[in-house]
């Protein structure tokens, strides 16, 4: 399982400010979990479509579309930060 | 070194920098920013703000910048602290201090600072306007501010 987290406007969006998912089988990455919730269709793969510009952390520290996920991380999906 | 909070209270400028240099007589200066929200932003009228953050990850990163702060200049004490929740204008969102023997290395870390927390820390802002509240959008000039320090 992955915790997985939604901020601000992306949380308003997809109605959800936290789930927990299980990783299918070979899923090692943010760009192949992005992947499996583009499949849950709609909202979902607007709100995380490519060219939208999301911001992912793994673990609390800023991350990218390649970087490692493994089974207890936590994922936070957010827009860009407007704080200051 | 660095204190860093995440709050919704306000602060007291005037003691968190006193706090930098008590005790210390090696400060010769003291360098700071203090961020207010304004009453009107992109055309708009702006009556209040909530900010949002992520806690745990809003702390981490505001500790991983001043480390990177420490790292680069040479700097005798620091001080970050920003609140969350509903604002109105006037109202202090962010402190920003920095204590160091000479005011060259104060200067440029509390800038540092500022242009990395607005672009890496996990803080979003929403805005009531007469027209509802809105989401602020993300600035380019405020990427651009923070690449021009690699």
């Amino acid at each position: 399982m992955v915790t997985l987290l939604y901020f601000a406007s992306l949380r308003e969006t997809l109605g959800l400010s936290t789930e927990k998912v299980e990783l299918p089988m070979g899923t090692s990455s943010v760009s192949m979990l992005v992947a499996v919730l583009h499949a849950r269709g709609g909202k979902w793969t607007q709100a995380l479509a490519e060219g939208r510009p999301w911001r992912v952390a793994v673990n609390q520290q800023m991350a990218d579309a390649s970087t490692p996920v493994k089974a207890g991380d936590e994922v936070a999906f957010f827009p860009p930060v407007t704080g200051g | 070194m660095a204190r860093v909070r995440v709050q919704q209270e306000d602060f007291d400028v005037g003691r968190e920098l006193d706090a930098l240099a008590r005790g210390n007589n090696d400060v010769g200066g003291l360098a700071s920013f203090v961020g207010l929200v304004r009453d009107a932003n992109d055309g708009s009228n702006v009556s209040g703000m909530t900010l949002e953050h992520y806690p745990g990850m809003t702390e981490r990163a505001l500790e991983d910048i001043c480390a990177q702060a420490d790292a680069r200049w040479k700097l005798l004490g620091l001080v970050v602290i920003h609140r969350f929740g509903s604002l109105v204008p006037g109202d202090r969102i962010v402190l920003v201090g920095v204590a160091s023997a000479h005011r060259a290395d104060a200067f440029e870390a509390c800038e540092f600072i500022m242009d990395f927390l607005k672009t890496r820390a996990p803080f979003w802002k929403r805005e009531d306007t007469a027209t509802g509240s809105r989401w602020v959008e993300a600035k380019a000039s405020d990427d651009e501010a923070a690449g021009r320090w690699k």
